[in-house]
């Protein structure tokens, strides 16, 4: 055990810059199963935790999860308080805009409205989303009345207690809430949104981009992150 | 998935039923973080209270200050942090104290940086300027979260400690400092020996409702990064479905949020009655009616 | 777009006048500043409709506490203690839950899931309650000289209480209830943060601030707009209030008039 540990030290001088930096600090929300939550053990857990974890291992660097709020996920990325969001972010040309995202590691994949009704009105009923989402804005969008709520769990007890006709939300999210209630029920057309979802990094710092960036590229190319997909997002989700 | 820690029989819920389950739902890890997080407000409240109180003296000392720029400074201070929703001032201030202790750093550890810290929006300082190091395990993070917020909440609280205090040291009697300058105390002593022991008898009303109202403004410290009770009890109130917990359950926010309320209210309820013992200990001997009234009594 | 623009089109966005679809990107100052004030629509009409029902009921509230009726003093004690012991957070919250409850057997009530109705009622109770409390002390206070020479001169029951009691326990409480209203205008930005949802993205300043925070990655612009709003609010409230306090002691000499001292709570 001893020598592995010198022998880790060792590999770790060799690798220089990357371990100079000391850990890579992976900022992610906690709250969006199956990407991302806190298991019964208050440990981060999901989709996401595998992922990251892979990645790290594949980037050769050491990864520590921590928990922000979604609100302010990318002020603390850029004041450099983690180092990388790993959150079920959707790579959208506003946020490019504020940070570099990897490339994609799911395809874009839908979103989708949930309703306790087959005949719910989407485009002039009151549709529930997630503030600060790009699920909010489509609705707007839509033209529909848009009822913002700072939670995604809040959105869809909202449909439940009948405050809101409908709620939006990435379709992976939505599946297993919808397996798991009586009551709720796909409604309407997916609807695409977003270029699939990204890790963010800061603009400054192009070079653990990059390292990421290929280690997502690598998980492509071998399949791993195709079977991470069906593992944790179901066989109807899409794949590589 | 982890099991409870404490109970063996917990190996498999989805058997259990009633009491056994509820006890074994009720000790799962993030259960424990729950309780736990208890301790972090009660640990956060013992430091930031001594800290208000102390950046209070300062303003209260500054804005009494017969140099014009610190006077200006302290009544600055008082009023604007007063005048400004808490929140608000939350929302923002925990990133730019950050950011200031780490500019500071910066300027002083690596003088021949030349990268412009400001790229964007990015906010780049040098490896060793970063606080904590990024090499530091993640405790110290924290720690430097709750130190964040600490900071936070004492300068909010100290502006309105100082305007508790600054109003009590105008309330020592005048005939007091005279009588003191009249025996041959320098203002410092003045100050020390003869204001500051008496201004807290009329300082503790003002202070004893700040007390209340700081422990009714921790819900917001999840905003200033700390996972505190209200984080966990949001966390674990909400609906859970059986692929990613084994002890699934619907909306139960309420029952955790009625748990929040009756902490809330016994610990009002204990501070009031020490609150109402500590004013009965100072007001022993001091020349006021609460003094006056004591005094016949015994 | 010039800023006149800006504000014709967005200045009563809170309340739904306006452009439908607020900016998406290439965020101006001018923006921030008109959307955030057309907020600030929200936590005026909060904070004033709040307040001046609660007066009402404040009032009820400290003459129930010094009631000689126990049930009337316990049903005030406990009011004004569950409502000063817990995190208006928390009341909200509840108050939430218990509406969209209610809304499920009483459609008619439906109203209160609303923001307008139901936090105006939470802030109503809530600041009903404090102000309960510093009417109470107030009423305490009341020279034992002043009631006494009511009654020497027959004043009695509602008449006593009406032109002695009552002006007498406002003219002790103002310096504090001044106080405890500049703290409902600040708590106003709670609304729609914790408590309810924003409908049709029509909210108060807090809700478009944090819109911009969250559009721009930029906290830095937005939440010091709002904090200049509210510095600008709270010296208004102070003039009011001062106002009232300057009728409320007309009968003094000049420099016998207490003067208000802003030294208020924090979050309640």
């Amino acid at each position: 055990m001893k020598n592995l540990v010198i022998g880790t030290a060792a590999l770790a001088m060799l690798a220089g810059a990357a371990m100079a930096e000391g850990t890579v600090r992976l900022g992610t929300e906690g709250a969006y199963p199956p990407y991302n939550f806190l298991n019964d053990a208050g440990e981060v857990d999901g989709f996401e935790r595998e992922l990251g974890d892979e990645l790290c291992k594949r980037a050769e660097v050491t990864c520590e999860w921590v928990t922000n709020d979604w609100d302010s996920i990318i002020p603390n990325l850029v004041s450099s308080n983690y180092d990388a969001i790993i959150a079920g972010m959707s790579i959208t040309a506003e946020r490019a805009e504020v940070v570099d995202f990897s490339q994609n590691y799911t395809p874009p994949s839908p979103s989708a409205y949930a309703a306790m009704s087959a005949d719910t009105d989407l485009s002039g009923g009151v549709i529930a989303a997630q503030t600060g989402t790009i699920q909010a804005n489509h609705v707007v969008d839509t033209g529909a009345t848009l009822l913002e709520f700072p939670s995604p769990d809040e959105t869809i007890a909202a449909v439940k207690n009948g405050e809101a006709d409908a709620v939006i939300a990435d379709k992976d999210y939505l599946i297993p809430e919808v397996e798991a209630s009586a009551e709720l029920m796909f409604v309407g057309d997916d609807v695409p949104l977003g270029g699939g979802i990204g890790m963010a990094f800061r603009k400054s710092d192009p070079e653990l981009r990059a390292k990421f960036d290929a280690a997502v590229g690598s998980m492509k190319a071998d399949g791993t992150l195709n079977a991470l997909i069906i593992k944790w997002l179901g066989e109807d989700s899409p794949r590589f | 998935m982890m099991r409870s820690v404490i109970f063996a029989y917990c190996a498999d819920p989805d058997t259990l039923a009633g009491i056994k389950w509820l006890s074994c739902y009720l000790t799962t890890g993030k259960h424990l973080s729950f309780y736990g997080s208890f301790g972090t407000v009660l640990l956060l409240l013992a430091i930031t209270a001594p800290t208000a109180l102390l950046f209070g003296f300062g303003g209260a000392t500054a804005a009494r200050s017969p140099i014009a720029p610190l006077r200006w400074f302290g009544r600055g201070y008082i009023a604007i942090v007063r005048g400004v929703p808490d929140i608000a001032f939350f929302l923002f201030f925990v990133i730019a104290l950050d950011q200031a202790f780490e500019w500071m750093r910066h300027k002083a550890l690596c003088p021949d940086w030349d990268q412009p810290i400001r790229q964007g929006n990015d906010f780049v300082v040098c490896a060793q300027a970063k606080l904590p190091l990024s090499t530091s395990a993640q405790w110290l993070h924290e720690a430097y979260g709750l130190t964040l917020a600490v900071l936070t909440f004492a300068i909010v609280f100290g502006a309105f400690a100082a305007n508790v205090l600054f109003g009590a040291m105008r309330a020592v009697p005048h005939a007091q400092l005279e009588t003191a300058a009249a025996y041959g105390m320098s203002p410092r002593q003045t100050f020390w020996r003869v204001m500051v022991p008496q201004m807290w008898v009329y300082a503790l009303p003002g202070l004893s409702n700040l007390w209340m109202v700081l422990i009714k403004a921790t819900p917001l410290l999840f905003l200033l990064g700390v996972e505190d009770i209200v984080y966990w009890a949001r966390e674990l109130g909400g609906s859970k479905t059986a692929r990613f917990t084994d002890y699934p359950h619907g909306d139960w926010r309420m029952w955790y949020f009625f748990a929040l309320l009756v902490f809330y209210l016994a610990f009002t309820k204990v501070s009031e009655v020490f609150l109402d013992r500590i004013m009965a200990r100072l007001t022993k001997g001091q020349a006021t009616s609460g003094g006056e009234a004591q005094r016949k009594a015994a | 777009m010039s800023c006149w623009q800006t504000i014709a089109d967005y200045s009563l966005r809170s309340i739904g006048y306006g452009e439908r679809l607020l900016p998406r990107g290439d965020f101006t100052l001018c923006q921030q500043f008109t959307l955030i004030g057309s907020g600030m629509i929200w936590n005026i009409y909060f904070g004033v409709l709040a307040l001046m029902a609660g007066f009402f009921l404040a009032t009820a509230l400290a003459l129930g506490k010094s009631s000689n009726t126990w049930v009337l003093r316990k049903c005030s004690d406990w009011f004004i203690f569950l409502f000063r012991g817990s995190p208006l957070f928390i009341q909200f919250f509840f108050a939430y839950f218990l509406f969209v409850a209610l809304k499920g057997s009483v459609p008619a009530l439906g109203a209160f899931t609303a923001p307008w109705l139901g936090a105006l009622t939470v802030l109503f109770l809530n600041t009903a309650a404090y102000s309960g409390e510093i009417f109470y002390g107030a009423l305490l206070s009341i020279p034992k000289g002043d009631t006494e020479a009511a009654d020497a001169y027959g004043f009695s029951g509602l008449n006593k209480f009406r032109k002695i009691t009552w002006p007498t326990m406002l003219r002790l409480a103002w310096p504090a209830y001044t106080n405890e209203a500049i703290f409902l205008f600040h708590a106003t930005t709670l609304v729609y943060f914790s408590g309810f949802p924003a409908l049709k993205q029509r909210g108060d300043a807090l809700y478009y601030a944090n819109y911009f925070a969250d559009k721009t990655f930029n906290p830095f612009v937005p939440y010091p707009i709002l904090a200049g709003y509210f510095i600008l609010l709270t010296l208004v409230v102070i003039w009011v209030f001062s106002l009232v306090n300057n009728r409320l002691n007309r009968h003094l000499p000049q420099n016998a008039r207490p003067k208000l001292r802003f030294r208020p709570r924090l979050l309640r």
